[in-house]
């Protein structure tokens, strides 16, 4: 049996998946972050396997890579961006359950 | 790629990205992040996105990897302690998820162009593999210059932002 795209887009979705449950369910704003990494990457791999599949010129097209390439440097400015809040946060009020921190809660 | 390495690489993939939601400890679930991605790469190197793949390593399996193993070293953070679990967000996660990967599963059926195997790449005479990171690069510096400048802008900002967030008082 051969490979297909739908493989890599199950794969892709499954991963998507995991990511989004444990966004829902962990309670540890760690935990919850590094989930949001592995649906930004689930998406990754979804653009690479079209880039593959849809030749230009019997090329993989690289404008989607070259997409994949951006997501990746945004991702990695988030981070950084996202742990110093953490930080921040983890300073002002020594927590990072997500239940501790409700002040914006309605 | 063949279909048995396709098959471990995105098993280990799957099976390390449960396992970072299911850990405990925050340093196991970062370490199993790290395999997922390891894992993510391979999958990328099977389709002829070995730029990709290297990028993969470098800055999620490296970069960032050893951002958030500081973050939880600096905070001292130990294995979670077992709180009254909250059944309401379990079965709303689980739920959602499900959801979503059966709504996946029957689009997926659906899409009929997506049944057929990958075309093969027109390689030139001699040559073994593409020269994907020639063909990124060109593709990055002419096609997509712009963003790519402003992309460079993005990570200025995110390095003063992070600068004046991690100063000892904000005012």
């Amino acid at each position: 049996m051969t490979l297909t795209l739908n493989h890599y887009l199950f794969v892709s979705g499954l991963l998507f998946a995991i990511g989004l449950g444990g966004v829902m369910l962990r309670r540890n704003i760690i935990i919850i972050f590094m989930c949001l990494e592995l649906m930004l990457n689930a998406a990754n791999l979804s653009l690479v396997a079209f880039s593959r599949f849809n030749l230009v010129n019997g090329l993989p097209n690289y404008n989607a890579q070259v997409l994949v390439f951006f997501i990746i440097t945004v991702a990695a400015a988030e981070v950084a961006v996202g742990l110093a809040i953490i930080v921040a946060l983890y300073r002002a009020r020594q927590t990072t359950h997500v239940e501790d921190i409700n002040s914006l809660k309605f | 790629m063949s279909p048995i390495l396709f098959y471990f690489f995105a098993a280990l993939t799957l099976i390390f990205g449960v396992a970072v939601v299911a850990n405990r400890n925050p340093v196991a679930s970062a370490l199993c992040l790290v395999v997922s991605f390891l894992g993510l790469a391979a999958l990328f190197v099977g389709l002829d996105a070995y730029f990709i793949a290297v990028i993969q390593v470098l800055v999620y399996a490296g970069a960032v990897m050893v951002l958030f193993l500081f973050i939880i070293m600096l905070l001292d953070m130990k294995a979670e302690t077992r709180r009254k679990p909250n059944l309401i967000a379990y079965a709303g996660g689980g739920l959602v998820a499900m959801a979503f990967v059966a709504q996946l599963w029957l689009v997926l059926e659906r899409f009929t162009a997506g049944h057929s195997p990958f075309p093969t790449i027109w390689l030139k005479d001699g040559q073994q593999s593409i020269d994907d990171v020639h063909n990124v690069g060109t593709t990055l510096f002419s096609v997509h210059n712009l963003p790519f400048q402003v992309i460079g802008v993005l990570i200025l900002v995110a390095t003063v932002g992070v600068v004046v967030l991690s100063k000892r008082e904000l005012k």
